[in-house]
């Protein structure tokens, strides 16, 4: 660890690539919030995927590896897919996934297709074309990170100028399209910036795990809160320090890929907020649970000793403990209970409802 | 009872893939009037509330709100979707969902502020829910999220209401509720027109009433038309079943 901040100080390589990793995960984080709320998850997928033969055909035409070349073309064919889903959708029966997988393999496939044609090819450029496959954070540049960092402050920008309009559509698209706002326009916007943050991903992630980048800190942080702009806020760190702590793990152990590391840090997140997350967690919501089972045991409890004292005209009138016969499943812990919340009096051997518990008891009797 | 046309519809007809959803419908709807539009599953209801709201475009046939395009009408109609269409588990609160109902007088861009917070919350009194305004939607009642989209409706100030089944699902409670509402509202000279489903209220809830089966099969005062006739030729003969129901 110390080894690595050592690093990490001296070796500017490595600090360009944790601060494009970094970036990529905000900028994904942010984004898939939006992605995961339209109920688009897998919109993402489909157009990470489907980005690979823009790659290929700008490599077969140029002929040589100029990233930014590469990445447009990533950037038009994944566009074209977003088109071609969104018409399915709209243009036939087809519902989204099914439109979502045809559009993916076939996209991918031609992909495929492509790139193994150009390794069979002798041009000496086509070696690494694979990397975009699975990404290799360390061919990022400076210069990428740049480019990545203005295109992260455009989509800030974007995201806070239209922020009532992101938010009303993904709520309830209909209101939104009575209230006079260009939904189409909105919806476009989004998805727009959706599938640049998957291009600017290709390069560090690859094409199959990129999806992962925009899901994974997106559904942690809906995890932890119930307010739009804090979810959107905190998919951004979760993101972020996944893309630093992945390549702190990844520079550290040899020979660990980068992306792939991202992408398990981000679905660790996932995990532990899933179960420890205080309103929405399996753990919480477990231990709600059984405190309701309890509460249940100890009311039938209460049930039972105001059946008996109710025919006394004291309702105090003590009774003994061995009363309550192993039926009620009492416990002296349970027992103890009721008299901590002041609706039995206990002395000993014997128990005495206070008129607390009376009260109590009668009400749980005719809510019935 | 003042007889300016607050909603015409001419020669409406909308279609899903071929199938006629709606046929042909004229319909007026005098100002003033708590109309309720009854009819079976797959009458059509729902579509004409969206064919009206420029929601879902319809094969052919105008509508007109106060005699202009609903385009141009837009900040004098109110909208009230079926609860079931949106996913009440989305991040954000019941005062942030009622202040949506202020984004159409706010326009592009520009951010609500203290006077449209004001408003959400007059609202949210209205309909007995200023209590609960900042909690999460999911966490509220059936009858509560009810609640809270028709106070995004009053929020927008409109004058014409158009209601989705606003009383599906609902406690009895909430429902008194609702109407009382509704009732104020044609009180103050407001046009509402609900998508209702309960046969039996519907003399007591509303003074106007529409019958519907894809074809438009009767429109107007519920003394005059809510009768067996108009039931059996929009329900069939059993229509008194689908009245238990």
């Amino acid at each position: 660890m110390e080894q690595y901040i050592y690093l990490l100080m001296s070796d500017y390589t490595l600090q360009i690539i944790t601060l494009g990793t970094a970036m990529l995960g905000a900028l994904c984080g942010m984004l898939g919030s939006f992605a995961v709320l339209r109920k688009q998850s897998l919109l993402g997928d489909a157009i990470a995927h489907a980005s690979l033969p823009g790659i290929a055909i700008v490599f077969l035409v140029l002929g040589v590896k100029n990233n930014n070349g590469l990445l447009l073309g990533a950037l038009l064919s994944g566009l074209v897919s977003a088109v071609f889903i969104k018409g399915i959708i709209s243009k036939t029966h087809l519902k989204s996934d099914t439109a979502l997988g045809v559009v993916l393999s076939t996209f991918f496939g031609f992909g495929m297709l492509l790139l193994t044609y150009i390794q069979k090819s002798p041009n000496a450029n086509q070696s690494g074309l694979e990397k975009y496959l699975f990404g290799q954070a360390a061919t990022l540049l400076a210069e990428d990170v740049w480019l990545m960092s203005m295109i992260t402050g455009v989509a800030l920008f974007v995201v806070l100028l239209f922020w009532k309009e992101f938010k009303m559509v993904l709520f309830d698209v209909d209101f939104t399209k009575t209230l006079g706002f260009h939904v189409k326009f909105i919806d476009t916007l989004m998805t727009s910036f959706i599938v640049i943050a998957i291009v600017m991903g290709l390069q560090t992630v690859g094409v199959v795990l990129m999806s992962a980048m925009l899901l994974a800190p997106a559904a942690a942080a809906r995890q932890w809160t119930h307010s739009l702009s804090k979810m959107v806020f905190l998919a951004g760190i979760f993101g972020g320090v996944s893309g630093v702590l992945g390549t702190a793990i990844s520079a550290s152990a040899n020979n660990l890929s980068t992306g792939p590391v991202i992408v398990l840090i981000a679905t660790f997140f996932v995990m532990i907020s899933f179960v420890f997350s205080p309103t929405r967690g399996l753990l919480f919501r477990q231990i709600k649970l059984w405190k309701n089972r309890n509460d249940l045991k100890l009311m039938k409890t209460l049930l039972f000793m105001y059946n008996l004292a109710k025919d006394h005209e004291n309702i105090s009138h003590p009774h003994k403990i061995l009363l309550l016969n192993n039926f009620q499943g009492y416990t002296r812990k349970s027992l103890k209970r009721l008299e901590s919340e002041e609706l039995i009096q206990l002395n000993k051997d014997d128990w005495a409802l206070t008129q607390k518990g009376f009260n109590t008891a009668e009400n749980l009797y005719t809510n019935q | 009872m003042d007889h300016n046309i607050a909603l015409a519809i001419d020669d409406l007809t909308v279609a899903y893939n071929y199938k006629p959803v709606l046929w042909d419908i004229d319909l007026q709807i005098p100002e003033g009037v708590l109309m309720a539009i009854v009819g079976p599953n797959g009458a059509g209801k729902s579509t004409l509330l969206k064919s009206v709201l420029d929601i879902i475009k319809p094969l052919a046939g105008s509508v007109t709100i106060y005699g202009k395009p609903y385009r141009k009408q837009r900040h004098k109609v109110a909208y009230v979707p079926q609860k079931g269409s949106v996913d009440w588990d989305f991040p954000t609160t019941a005062l942030d969902v009622v202040m949506m109902g202020t984004y159409g007088a706010l326009g592009w861009i520009k951010r609500p502020g203290k006077k449209e917070k004001k408003l959400a919350l007059e609202a949210l009194e209205k309909v007995g829910m200023l209590p609960y305004k900042s909690r999460q939607i999911s966490q509220l009642s059936g009858g509560q999220q009810q609640r809270i989209f028709l106070a995004r409706a009053l929020v927008q100030n409109a004058a014409i209401y158009f209601m989705d089944e606003p009383f599906q699902g609902v406690d009895t409670t909430t429902e008194k509720a609702i109407i009382q509402i509704l009732k104020e509202l044609r009180k103050a000279g407001k046009t509402v027109v609900v998508v209702h489903h309960d046969l039996q209220t519907v003399p007591e809830y509303f003074d106007w009433v529409t019958f519907l089966n894809v074809k438009k099969i009767a429109t107007g005062p519920v003394a005059d038309i809510f009768n067996d006739d108009n039931l059996t030729k929009t329900y069939g003969i059993n229509y008194k079943t689908s009245i238990v129901e």
